[in-house]
């Protein structure tokens, strides 16, 4: 430990992980040995990610419960106008009424239903479309990659929330164009970090051992490659919950979201603009989304501690020389 | 004639687990101490050591003596703290004098200068900023020296190469720069670790031989952590052998050489290349030694003195 | 880094041929922001003809769309019966004139709107970025120096925090409690309703103010700018400060740090001189990256501080279905957004000597 900390630079740093493949690992180890060599991710929390990643699993769950249960939680009907309006917290109900009379409480419960599980969709969806592309770039390269790439390059010349405003804007105000809008701008950053994993594991020496054995191109990227893509990709998108659920419930602030009447938490902030004095109509609804984004963002700290073998030992790449 | 460093009992651990043991080890003045061992024998942490600089995870204990040159004349204040009886002790030494010890008693040349020099900063400032600092010389005073040390270790073009950055010479030179940044301030003591693991084998001998003429220039007393035993057979006057945080074996070069006492510094000769300790250890070691001794005594050609970088570890880089 | 430094070995003395290396650098990274560009004015044009909503019915009202020679009048006269291709390149003529469109909430040219409206962005985005640097850079240190320990952990939560705080909703909450409820903030808007617009050189009125020497209108100028560009300096600094942590650590690793301690220099030099001038490449891209989300960030907050920059107007645009604003928008901060990738870029090359000089 204390020598190969000075040695060059680790070619296994390239790779987060190695390969879960016994003939990859075991077999061919003595010949190929730049290859990276498979270590068990441990599973080392830090002494306060540990707890920190267990409080946010446990309120990520609970607002899950709240969005499921949400017509036995809600003491109103979230759309109905049936309250004295702009009335304060306590007098009558526990987070005070909007302009329209509406329950504040309410429609902070129903908002769970909108916002949770599109945004957990869209991170899916842009893991998926993001992982494919990414992972075909990198393996088969060429033209494939150069256009994929010109592709992410153009999306990511924008700030993200910008492209997005302006493609939700294109596409004409509605949730789901959001979440389209959205999607657009999220898978990028997936199919920069697969195809620069594929690019580096494809070359390993263990991967090109598969090759020359015979194994199809298919069954590298299925078998050796794609194991040591997961951790990293599920960093990723755990971290990108809570970003998702931000960009999403910015747009519906914009108005270029969910519609009214719709309990959405972004547009009942945007409503308190006209209601300053009624602070209880946009604090709630921005406490809930500040709740459930630091749940998921604790939960994904923990995951990158627990997986991410980068982040505990940082090693510098040194000098290219 | 007393040891320019005197290092017993010492042990480092980490929380959990040594990774000294308990080693004694005494440097000569005026001489070259190789340390030998693998991977994970504590040689390099042992170095860290002597100049406080180990991990913050792990922690020493024992006793680490430098010899105390104060009366040269050249220090003032700092090392007063921690002087006692003509030596000062590094274990445990406050920041004052560690500070006071680092870069002006005690220098360190790391394994690949690639990396041991900035790449962003002139080497006239790597050269000059602790120059400065300890001396206290003036700009123009201290780029002189620089120029001087530059010379000293035989960089080309010294004066210009001071405006320069450290990827715009080749490994060689960078490692002979790092030398003259740990030579700057007069130490009395280099550790050098693994100081030519790095470089290509045709420049080695070079470096080893540049180290040697210091010593023996006379003032400087080198610590050479290295795994490599042909760079300790080619410049260690000798040789301390650990293994898992214990010394196995100390003795001056020619004895290890020809009797090593121990079972595994007879098979880290054996491991050698062209090795056939097994069978005529004598004599092989008697090919070895001279040929490192004629290469090195031979001057300066940069000739491949330590016959190859083969590594006793096995292949682990 | 995105940085290619292609070292070749070459022992040989180098002439004075040292501006060469950094002048094709420079070339390749300009070229490569212009086809940016092209590629920014390319999403909007797709975009904009993209509407399912058809333009002519949203230029002309639905009853002149219901009668075909109107239209087709129409469609001729703005030059939508030609191909796309050649509709883009019209488009690229006409915004190479500063044509972008009127905007349908102003009707007024967006040219027009967005250059009144950019100084007041300027302000407080640069009041921000400069502010969230510095403490970033300070916190992102501190943390990384005492790795493990308590303040690290605690800096590590806060700036997680930070991060996953709705800026809009952060923006709202500042507003009331410091304008309403302490009555310490000055209200919305850039200047009091007392002060009169400082003489315009730079449109940053706390600029021009102190320019003219007007030190009361000055004030009142910068206690107007301290809510939102606190609001936006918080968005940013939780990013900062993780992204500074991870550099300063991989930097600490190096063993030119600890050939510094080494050398016994003071920790104040290693750290400025070696480990922060070290650490600056990475950083440098992060400044990159958290002025695009500052970008971002002003687009949600200025409208809750009634704040009349380029965000105020996306806002009004986005509500209003507004599209030549809100691609007027989109193009500016997408264009503003390349150029400060460009100037990092062009910097890497200044403080990285490999960029700048041949080996």
């Amino acid at each position: 430990m204390t020598d190969a900390r000075t040695t060059r630079p680790d070619p296994r740093d390239g790779a987060p992980a190695g390969p879960r493949d016994g003939v990859g690992a075991g077999m061919l180890d003595p010949v190929s040995t730049a290859g990276p060599r498979w270590r068990r991710p441990r599973l080392r929390l830090g002494r306060w990610s540990a707890p920190l990643g267990l409080f946010g699993a446990a309120v990520g769950v609970l607002w899950i419960l709240v969005a499921v249960l949400a017509p036995v939680i809600a003491p109103h009907d979230p759309l109905a106008q049936d309250l004295p309006i702009l009335q304060a917290p306590g007098e009558g109900t526990l987070m005070g009424t909007d302009a329209l009379g509406r329950d504040v409480f309410s429609r902070v419960i129903w908002g769970a239903r909108v916002t949770i599980p599109l945004a957990l969709l869209l991170v899916v969806m842009s893991v998926l479309i993001g992982a494919v592309v990414g992972a075909i770039a990198g393996f088969f390269g060429r033209a494939v990659d150069e256009v994929a790439m010109r592709v992410t390059d153009l999306v990511m010349a924008f700030p993200t929330v910008i492209l997005a405003m302006v493609i939700a804007a294109a596409l004409g105000a509605s949730l789901l164009n959001a979440v389209l809008a959205a999607l657009i701008v999220s898978w990028p950053a997936y199919a920069r970090l697969t195809r620069g994993l594929v690019l580096g594991l494809r070359s390993s020496n263990y991967v090109v051992s598969g090759q020359l054995l015979g194994f199809s191109p298919l069954r590298s990227l299925g078998r050796d490659i794609a194991p040591n893509i997961v951790g990293p990709v599920l960093v990723l998108a755990s971290l990108d919950i809570g970003t998702a659920i931000l960009l999403l419930s910015g747009l519906s602030f914009l108005g270029l979201g969910a519609k009214p009447p719709t309990a959405e938490w972004g547009s009942m902030v945007s409503d308190a603009i006209q209601n300053f004095d009624a602070w209880w109509i946009g604090v709630f609804p921005g406490l809930a989304i500040l709740t459930v984004v630091i749940a998921f963002n604790f939960v994904g700290d923990a995951l990158r501690d627990a997986l991410d073998p980068k982040s505990q030992t940082i090693r510098g790449g040194g000098t290219t020389l | 004639m007393t040891d320019a460093l005197t290092i017993s009992e010492l042990r480092i651990r980490t929380r959990s687990h040594p990774i000294v043991d308990g080693i004694d080890l005494a440097l000569r003045r005026g001489g070259i101490h190789g340390l030998a061992g693998e991977s994970g024998s504590g040689k390099t942490m042992t170095a860290l050591a002597v100049l406080g600089l180990l991990p913050g995870s792990m922690t020493a204990s024992g006793s680490i003596r430098l010899a105390d040159d104060t009366s040269a004349g050249v220090t003032t204040g700092g090392s007063a703290g921690g002087s006692a009886g003509g030596s000062i002790e590094l274990v445990g030494a406050s920041r004052q004098v560690l500070g006071a010890v680092r870069g002006r008693r005690v220098a360190m040349v790391f394994q690949d200068p690639s990396t041991s020099l900035h790449p962003q900063l002139t080497v006239g400032r790597q050269l000059t900023d602790h120059l400065r600092h300890h001396l206290g010389l003036g700009k123009a005073a201290a780029r002189s020296k620089a120029e001087a040390l530059l010379e000293r270790v035989r960089v080309p073009d010294a004066r210009a190469s001071l405006a320069r950055y450290p990827h715009q010479f080749s490994g060689g030179q960078r490692q002979r720069i790092a030398i003259a940044v740990a030579l700057a301030c007069d130490p009395s003591v280099l550790l050098a670790d693994e100081p030519t693991t790095a470089l290509d084998v045709t420049v080695q001998a070079g470096v080893l031989q540049l180290l040697r003429e210091l010593v023996d220039d006379g003032g400087l007393s080198i610590l050479l952590v290295t795994h490599d035993l042909g760079v300790m057979s080619a410049v260690a006057d000798e040789v301390t052998v650990m293994r898992q945080g214990l010394v196995v074996e100390s003795a001056p070069r020619e004895q290890l050489f020809t009797a090593p006492q121990d079972a595994y510094t007879r098979s880290l000769l054996a491991a050698l290349p062209g090795s056939s300790f097994e069978e005529s250890p004598e004599e092989l070691v008697e090919e070895l030694v001279e040929g490192r001794e004629g290469a090195a005594g031979s001057g300066g050609s940069d000739a491949p003195v330590a016959a190859s970088d083969h590594d006793v570890e096995g292949g682990a880089r | 880094m995105s940085t290619s430094t292609k070292a070749v070995r070459s022992p040989r003395s180098r002439g004075g041929r040292a501006a060469h290396p950094f002048l094709r650098y420079a070339l390749r990274r300009v070229l490569t922001s212009l086809l940016l560009v092209v590629g920014v004015t390319l999403v909007t044009f797709v975009l904009t003809n993209l509407v399912p909503g058809d333009p002519v019915a949203a230029a002309l009202g639905q009853r002149a769309a219901e009668d075909p020679a109107i239209v087709a009048q129409f469609r001729a006269t703005y030059g939508l019966d030609q191909p796309l291709v050649v509709q883009y390149f019209t488009y690229l003529g006409n915004l190479l004139h500063g044509d972008l469109g009127v905007s349908t909430t102003t009707h007024n040219p967006v040219v027009d709107d967005l250059a009144k409206a950019l100084p007041a962005t300027l302000e407080i985005a640069f009041g921000a970025i400069v502010l969230s640097v510095i403490i970033g850079v300070v916190l992102g240190t501190i943390a990384a120096y005492r790795r493990g320990k308590a303040s690290d952990h605690v800096l590590r939560v806060v700036s997680l925090a930070g991060l996953s705080v709705p800026t809009f909703w952060l923006a709202l909450v500042l507003y009331y409690v410091f304008y309403f409820q302490l009555h310490i903030a000055p209200g919305s808007g850039r200047l009091s309703s007392d002060f009169t617009t400082p003489p315009t050189v730079t449109g940053l009125y706390t600029v021009d103010a102190l320019l003219a020497g007007q030190l009361d209108t000055f004030l009142d100028a910068a206690s107007h700018l301290f809510l939102p560009v606190l609001v936006l300096t918080l968005y940013t600094v939780g990013l900062l400060t993780r992204f500074v942590r991870t550099a300063v650590l991989e930097i600490l690793d190096q063993d030119y740090v600890r050939a510094a301690r080494a050398k016994g220099l003071p920790t104040r030099t290693v750290i400025f001189s070696y480990v922060l001038r070290g650490a600056s490449i990475p950083i440098l891209t992060v400044v990159g990256l958290a002025f695009g989300s500052l970008l971002s960030g002003t687009v949600l907050v200025e409208a809750i501080f009634a704040w009349p920059g380029i965000g105020s107007y996306a806002y009004q645009a986005a509500s209003h279905l507004d599209l030549p604003g809100i691609m007027g928008v989109g193009l500016l901060i997408g264009v503003m957004y390349l150029l400060v990738n460009l100037i990092v870029d062009l910097l890497y090359g200044v403080l990285d000597p490999r960029v700048r000089l041949a080996s």
